[in-house]
């Protein structure tokens, strides 16, 4: 079970390969690539920003959480960090388990919740040069109270 | 009382700060306070309400009293994947 960040290109080969187990039945991948639309905006390039240490601790919860709750055999998540083009991989989700049932299951949890849990920013590059901080509507989970002081 | 505290600042936040850490001298007494102090200072366009807090490279509430040494970090709302 391992989550981790990279600054340069994840190599999905290797990583499928480090997941290699005899035990195991089925193997689900995700791979999360940089599209050239995003909200009917033309992009050209993306950025993510992480804070590192909090990334690693809070990907590997998720990792605990998804082992308990589907019973997989293995898990590895990477997410880049940095300038990404149009096409290349922005994250990549492995799970390994004896059947595919818990695999998938493992699999859409784990994506589901490192998109919205881990401390990480994407700002878009649009084509006019327009550049913006992705900034969800939804309101957070555990809001501030109002401000004082 | 003032406290000396570290801050991070990510993304958005960042960008208007012009820098990514900074130290500072502060007598607010919790992380609601010191976030609204340095709003009022920089003009930060995010309100408290859209953000959370990590101290000491954990998330924290807006309520934890401020420690000297503390290391403060203001998270915009995540975009990862």
């Amino acid at each position: 079970m391992t989550f981790r960040l990279s600054s340069s290109a994840i190599d999905a080969a290797a990583l499928k390969k480090e997941l290699g187990d005899p035990r195991a039945g089925a193997c689900v991948v995700f791979e999360g690539w940089v599209r050239d639309r995003n909200e009917n905006r033309e992009v050209r390039s993306l950025e993510y920003e992480a804070y590192a240490p909090l990334a690693e601790k809070e990907g590997g919860r998720i990792l605990a959480e998804a082992r308990i709750r589907f019973g997989i055999l293995d898990a590895l998540c990477v997410h880049r960090t940095g300038a990404l083009a149009l096409g290349d991989l922005a994250v990549w989700v492995g799970v390994t388990a004896e059947h595919r049932g818990a695999a998938f299951e493992a699999c859409r949890y784990l994506i589901d919740e490192l998109k919205t849990r881990l401390p990480i920013w994407k700002k878009e590059h649009y084509a006019g040069g327009a550049a913006v901080w992705i900034n969800p509507h939804a309101p957070l989970s555990k809001p501030a109270p109002s401000s004082k002081g | 009382m003032t406290r000396t505290i570290s801050v991070r600042y990510f993304a958005a936040l960042r960008e208007q700060r012009g820098l990514a850490q900074e130290r500072l001298a502060t007598t607010a007494g919790d992380a609601a306070g010191l976030y609204a102090e340095l709003r009022g200072r920089h003009g930060f366009t995010l309100p408290a309400e859209r953000l959370r807090v990590a101290v000491n490279d954990e998330f924290a509430s807006w309520t934890t009293e401020l420690r000297e040494g503390d290391a403060l970090a203001f998270l915009p709302p995540v975009a990862g994947g």
